[in-house]
């Protein structure tokens, strides 16, 4: 097996009509994320080296597996990310995903998300997925309902 | 001027089209790399990418000394959503409520 180097970085920035502690509630309960991320429930106490999961909101199923890395609430979260369905996505070393809050003057937020060190597939797959998901997360927040795709 | 508005400007230029595909194919790109495929001077390319940074089409990090350049699609996205959303929303409600009228019927 060939070892690539899995450089490849991917930027999502959004401006959330929302207070940080909003945005940083949404992104690490688990009844948020089942209403923006693919009905997935997260799952972690946030603690670094512990781990940070998201399941299939249904089944239970593991979907993606990854452990906190940095975590400054409300502030920034860095989290290591592997998919676990697909062999070809968990075949490929960990990614990095940071979320990045930033209050601006009259009390919005940018959300800033860095999915780095990808490797080529899953970069492929995610790209699609991660505006759909800060989109919704938006949607979610400034109007208390999910996106209905 | 409306977030709306300064994305559909920034599209309506051929340019920064042709720049964002760049950035499609590979993205976090320096000016340097940016200018070397273009037929414009460097302030020339400068200027466009402001436009498209203003509208929220780019983002901007540093890595060491460098700016890197990342396209940013989910404007485009809310753009999509605002138009397309409401009537897959429509859908599923429409879905629904067949759903309660053959539970009710059934």
């Amino acid at each position: 097996m060939t070892t690539m180097t899995q450089n490849i970085t991917q930027v999502y920035q959004v401006y959330i009509q929302a207070t940080p502690e909003q945005i940083w509630e949404a992104l690490t309960r688990p009844e948020f994320t089942q209403r923006y991320f693919y009905g997935t429930r997260v799952e972690s106490d946030l603690a670094i080296g512990s781990p940070f999961l998201y399941r299939a909101g249904d089944s239970e199923e593991l979907l993606v597996e990854g452990e906190v890395l940095e975590s400054d609430p409300p502030k920034r979260l860095t989290v290591s990310w592997r998919f676990l369905y697909d062999p070809d996505l968990a075949a490929e070393e960990p990614s990095h995903v940071t979320w990045e809050i930033e209050l601006q003057d009259g009390g919005h937020c940018k959300l800033t998300a860095v999915h780095s060190e990808l490797g080529a597939k899953t970069a492929e797959h995610v790209a699609g997925g991660w505006p759909w998901i800060v989109s919704g997360l938006k949607t979610l927040l400034e109007t208390g309902k999910p996106l209905a795709g | 001027m409306h977030d709306d508005d300064r994305v559909f400007r920034a599209l309506a230029d051929p340019t920064r089209r042709h720049l964002l595909d760049r950035l499609h194919e590979r993205d976090g790109r320096t000016l340097t790399e940016l200018e070397s495929e273009l037929e414009m001077t460097r302030f020339g390319v400068m200027k466009h990418l402001k436009v498209l940074e203003d509208a929220g089409l780019v983002v901007t990090r540093r890595s060491g000394r460098e700016k890197l350049h990342f396209l940013n699609p989910v404007p485009i996205r809310l753009i999509h959503d605002r138009w397309i959303d409401k009537y897959t929303e429509r859908y599923v409600s429409a879905l629904a409520d067949l759903k309660t009228k053959l539970e009710e019927t059934g």
